[in-house]
């Protein structure tokens, strides 16, 4: 499974990608929509985890403009914010049961992937 | 002022007011949430570490060094963190105070980083070559540099770089904000609207606008109530 970890904050994402690597799960990281798009032109991925708050395009865009071109990822938000709003827009997208809060238990992020890819 | 229409003016404040404090604290908790984020992945780290000596596998001391700087930097992140939301809460303790406005500009940037950071924006703090004071409202003072940032980051153009420098003149301080490309005459957004007008009045200050350079420049007098009395 190979995975892409798309949030602003580059120290959250490394550490989670190294955590996800011991679990000998492939993750590389972006800190902005734009570099997230280069990662998936250039390489595969299986699913895509990406935070709701980004700098200059919000993870619920990125998200249409991924699965517009990349029909057969999936994806899994996160968010520090869990008012409302972004719960109503974030599960909408992918179904409540993606949508998870941060700080993410690992554990609990590598069950909804492995849901995810009917694994 | 007539009573509705001082019923009015009180309103716009108190909106006003409120939707600053609202903003700022539920930005500065979005922040929290991050840093506390990043050391629960880092605490799980190392006890991914610790399982993986446990089981005889080799950790390297440099990567142990690695993730207790990334603790130890969090940690000082929060505490500047907390700073900030200690001062915007005190900043409503008196209405009419000595403020370093230096400081001042200090925490608004600290306040709108984040926010500037959502929108590729950069703020850049020019260091004041004196450190001038002026007696205001260090509450409503900072509900105004923040109205200002907000509709400057809306005009940076597409260098996105703002600068704030602070500036001296007989009776009063200017703090300049640069970099606005897309500041027009006429405005494509009203600006200011009533809402940094209720402040102006309240701070007793004007905002001046040069299109030409691209800077808006917000005018203080050194000491507010001296400014209003003198004015009626």
């Amino acid at each position: 499974m190979r995975i892409l970890l798309v949030d602003d904050e580059q120290e959250l994402v490394e550490t989670l990608a190294e955590r996800l690597s011991i679990r000998r799960i492939e993750a590389r990281w972006a800190t902005t929509g734009d570099a997230a798009m280069k990662f998936l032109e250039q390489e595969s991925f299986d699913l895509a985890v990406l935070d709701v708050k980004l700098p200059g395009i919000s993870g619920i865009d990125l998200h249409r403009k991924m699965k517009a071109k990349y029909p057969d990822l999936k994806f899994i938000f996160m968010t520090g914010h869990g008012s409302q709003d972004d719960y109503a827009a974030g599960s909408a997208e992918t179904g409540k049961d993606y949508y998870l809060l941060k700080p993410v238990n690992i554990e609990k992020l590598m069950d909804k992937m492995k849901k995810l890819m009917g694994r | 002022m007539k009573g509705a229409n001082m019923n009015r003016q009180l309103d716009i404040e108190m909106e006003t007011g409120l939707r600053f404090f609202g903003k700022m604290t539920a930005s500065i908790s979005h922040e929290i949430k991050n840093v506390m984020a990043i050391i629960n992945e880092t605490a799980g780290l190392l006890e991914d570490y610790s399982l993986m000596a446990e089981k005889g596998m080799p950790i390297d001391p440099t990567r142990l060094k690695i993730v207790s700087e990334r603790v130890s930097g969090q940690i000082k992140r929060a505490n500047g963190i907390a700073k900030n939301l200690n001062n915007l809460a005190h900043s409503v303790d008196e209405f009419n105070k000595s403020v370093d406005l230096g400081e001042a500009l200090a925490l608004a940037v600290g306040l709108a980083q984040r926010l500037a950071d959502m929108r590729s924006v950069t703020l850049e703090l020019q260091p004041p070559s004196d450190f001038p004071t002026v007696i205001t409202s260090p509450f409503h003072l900072q509900n105004l540099i923040w109205q200002m940032l907000d509709f400057a980051m809306d005009i940076s153009g597409d260098a996105k770089v703002i600068g704030l420098t602070l500036g001296t003149a007989t009776g009063s301080v200017e703090i300049r904000f640069t970099g606005l490309e897309g500041l027009k005459d006429p405005p494509e957004t009203e600006f200011p609207t009533k809402r940094e007008t209720s402040l102006l009045e309240m701070l007793g200050a004007t905002i001046n606008q040069d299109v030409k350079a691209g800077e808006m420049h917000l005018v203080l007098p050194r000491d507010v109530h001296q400014q209003l009395t003198d004015n009626g």
